[in-house]
């Protein structure tokens, strides 16, 4: 049945094409040359974010308060040879935290996105919906326990813990867009969400008498210190997992994009593909929280500047570019944090919101004009 | 059981968070044929479509294609039988038109849905039914309304589909764009032997386009539940008092021979009487309905098309029988109302042998001095 009915269109075509079959051809030559134009564009812009990441990256791991040359850390890093003190900088201190910032700079901007995709919202994101504030509650309870009884916690554990607290101010949030269909309003809602969230936190934390209370109230507000390689290689797994999946999602999440009904009919199971959007987001966010704390602005401001710069919102490209785009946003803002008033460190959402809110603002107000 | 036909539904019972709002819907669309739903706003057509394409569940009976029931088909294979062109406004986030229509590819791309050669083919063939195919790059959000439906349209050709469901595809389209669709959509339906079902709101488009109509009126009331009101083709559903009955109209009327409406008659005494006949008169009954004068008009047949017009908008009307000349009784009747009358318009520039005698009341208003030649 389905050939003949090709056939049909075929021959319509055909009959149509004798007629204008050079102007049809000019056409073909026309959409092909734009179809080079836009590859070349998907390339450049990969490649410019592949260099934005290595740049900054040699560049973080050449600051800090110890002078080190790149001959040095370039013995350190290859030939694992050099000064016991430097070494340890290099092996113990820079790289794991490099290397988180590369991961879970991604892993927010990816949540950012997904988030979007799912409010069909592009002000949405991890931080402005509570979700990060949720899983800080949690995991501020549970370590303010952990201490209290002289233990520590797991990297695991804190992942599950701030994984509970994304899906109970998701919850919430889900409930409320029942409610609310108004994009603006579901945003506010979230960041109430992330006040209360906050404000409980920030509670716990004051009454609870131990004198980590202090790393506990650094990690509160947001940093990228003291990662350990135990921590790396956990963000990494799940993280990179977490990538792998929303990869090959990347199908569905386009036709979801276009609105639900038309996902619909396009044939995506559309409740298994919320909830797998919903599970996906909330573990890369939660993730980032239980390492690094809640981190602002990343989540909006990432995925916009990259479409910007593909000119495409297609999500089979807008994921890879997304992880690497907030990897090289956080590397940069990292940078800024540590080295800008050395030694004392700024906390990473103080610096990421001044560069990541004025693009959020931008949206706003494009949004309003268009 | 009937194998012929493509589409149809069982005892289907529609509506909204289990409350029924239209049962026992009974509809069957052959390949190659149009079905149409017409019916007055908030009736029930949205909800109907919405039931048949799965977004919204069915409160009772069944939908089948092909005797198979929708609900047992898989989401891939329904989306390869079946595509839609809905009111909602696509999402388009940077996307040009050909992205648009590439995403009727969907049910046929690989795990990451990247296009073939292949597929791209399929998408400028379908731009190109469509004549849209210099709208390839341009953005989705910076086209015109016409345009967007032709790009909705391409996209659901992309789709090869066996049956196209289409909610209101004529909405916000001038004259120009409502006919350019329509028509490639009949070509499409033809040249394909495709399926095709869809609400319309304009009963003139709905009676030439339609194989089949059906007219969905559901209850006003919330706790009754509303039927199909009528379903047949066009010729048996298009009877004036009938649409006048579909659409509660009490002000105007509908001409199904023209799929014309026109504006309600003024009431009163007669002021201007009109002598018409052969649709010259039309014009000047309407600019009179415009301005509110009531008159009368005369003498017609019964098988002129100002008769048509006439009797919606003029106070009295004297008619003759078809194809007989105007008798003089008529012509009588006629002039005792002329005479009443403050003015008179011939719009009749010469006389034949079957209105003759018209030609007396022209002549009349001539001596009394109150023919007006142009209004």
């Amino acid at each position: 049945m389905r050939n003949t009915k090709a056939e049909n269109t075929e021959q319509m075509i055909t009959g149509r094409k004798n007629t204008d079959g050079k102007n049809a051809e000019a056409k073909d030559r026309g959409t092909k040359d734009k179809a080079a134009q836009r590859r070349l564009r998907y390339t450049a812009s990969f490649v410019i974010l592949l260099l934005l990441t290595g740049i900054l990256f040699i560049w973080n791991i050449n600051s800090g308060s110890v002078d080190l040359s790149i001959r040095e850390i370039c013995q350190i890093i290859f030939l694992r040879t050099g000064d016991t003190t430097a070494y340890n900088i290099i092996w113990q201190i820079r790289l794991p935290r490099i290397l988180a910032v590369i991961i879970l700079g991604g892993a927010l901007s990816l949540s950012g996105f997904l988030l979007q995709t799912f409010f069909s919202n592009p002000i949405a994101g991890p931080f402005v919906l509570g979700i990060s504030s949720g899983s800080k509650l949690i995991v501020a309870l549970l370590m303010v326990y952990y201490l209290s009884v002289s233990r520590t916690m797991s990297s695991g554990m804190m992942i599950v813990a701030a994984f509970i607290g994304a899906m109970i101010s998701m919850g919430f949030v889900l409930l409320v867009s029942r409610k609310v269909k108004n994009m603006s309003m579901l945003v506010i809602c979230g960041v109430m969400i992330g006040y209360i969230c906050s404000s409980i936190t920030d509670f716990v934390v004051t009454f609870a008498d131990d004198s980590n209370i202090v790393n506990l109230h650094n990690w509160s507000l947001g940093s990228f210190s003291g990662m350990t390689w135990s921590n790396v290689s956990v963000m990494a797994v799940v993280v990179g997992i977490s990538l792998v999946i929303a990869f090959f999602l990347s199908k569905p999440i386009a036709a979801y994009q276009l609105g639900e009904v038309y996902a619909q009919n396009l044939g995506v199971n559309i409740r298994l593909f919320r909830v797998a959007l919903i599970l996906l987001s909330s573990v890369l966010s939660a993730c980032v929280t239980a390492f690094a704390g809640p981190i602002s602005f990343v989540g909006i401001a990432v995925p916009h500047l990259v479409k910007s710069l593909l000119n495409t919102a297609k999500p089979i490209l807008v994921i890879p570019a997304c992880f690497l785009g907030g990897a090289a946003f956080c590397l940069f803002c990292d940078l800024i944090a540590r080295t800008a008033f050395s030694p004392t460190e700024l906390s990473i959402s103080s610096v990421t919101a001044i560069f990541g809110a004025p693009v959020v603002i931008y949206i706003m107000i494009r949004r309003r004009s268009a | 059981m009937n194998n012929t036909w493509y589409f149809h539904t069982e005892k289907l019972t529609v509506g909204y968070d289990g409350r029924p709002l239209i049962k026992d819907i009974e509809m069957h669309v052959h390949r190659g044929e149009i079905l149409t739903l017409i019916g007055p706003n908030g009736g029930g057509k949205s909800t109907i479509l919405k039931s048949i394409t799965r977004q919204l569940k069915t409160i009772a009976g069944a939908v089948y294609l092909e005797n198979e029931t929708i609900e047992r088909l898989s989401g891939k294979d329904l989306s390869q039988k079946m595509a839609v062109v809905l009111t909602e406004r696509m999402q388009s986030e940077l996307m040009t038109c050909e992205d648009i229509v590439a995403t009727g590819r969907y049910p046929y791309t690989g795990t990451l849905g990247l296009l073939t050669d292949e597929d791209r083919r399929k998408v400028h063939k379908a731009m190109e039914m469509v004549h849209a195919l210099d709208l390839c790059d341009r953005d989705f959000k910076a086209i015109s309304d016409g345009q967007r439906q032709r790009i909705m349209l391409a996209r659901a050709i992309c789709q090869e589909p066996e049956i196209i469901i289409l909610d209101e595809p004529t909405s916000y389209l001038d004259i120009r764009h409502k006919l350019e669709l329509l028509s490639i959509l009949k070509t499409l339906v033809a040249q394909n032997q495709l399926a095709v079902i869809m609400s319309l709101h304009e009963l003139d488009l709905a009676q030439k386009v339609s194989d089949q109509v059906l007219c969905v009126h559901g209850e006003n009331d919330p706790h009754l539940c509303g039927t199909i009101d009528r379903y047949g083709t066009p010729e048996e559903v298009f009877t004036p008092d009938y649409i006048r009955r579909l659409y509660g109209i009490t002000t105007g009327s509908y001409d199904p021979l023209f799929g014309c409406i026109e504006m309600e008659g003024v009431h009163g005494t007669p002021e201007v009487f009109v002598i018409g006949g052969g649709g010259s008169a039309i014009p000047t009954y309407r600019r009179l309905q415009r301005e509110g004068v009531p008159f009368a008009t005369g003498v017609l047949h019964e098988n002129d098309i100002d008769y048509e017009v006439a009797k919606s908008l003029a106070c009295a009307v004297i008619s003759e029988q078809a194809f007989e000349p105007v008798s003089e009784t008529k012509v009588q009747e006629a002039g005792k109302i002329l005479r009443t009358c403050g003015s008179v318009i011939c719009c009749i520039p010469s006389f034949g042998s079957m209105n003759a005698l018209n030609e007396k009341l022209r002549e009349e208003a001539e001596q009394l001095g109150i023919l007006i030649k142009e209004l």
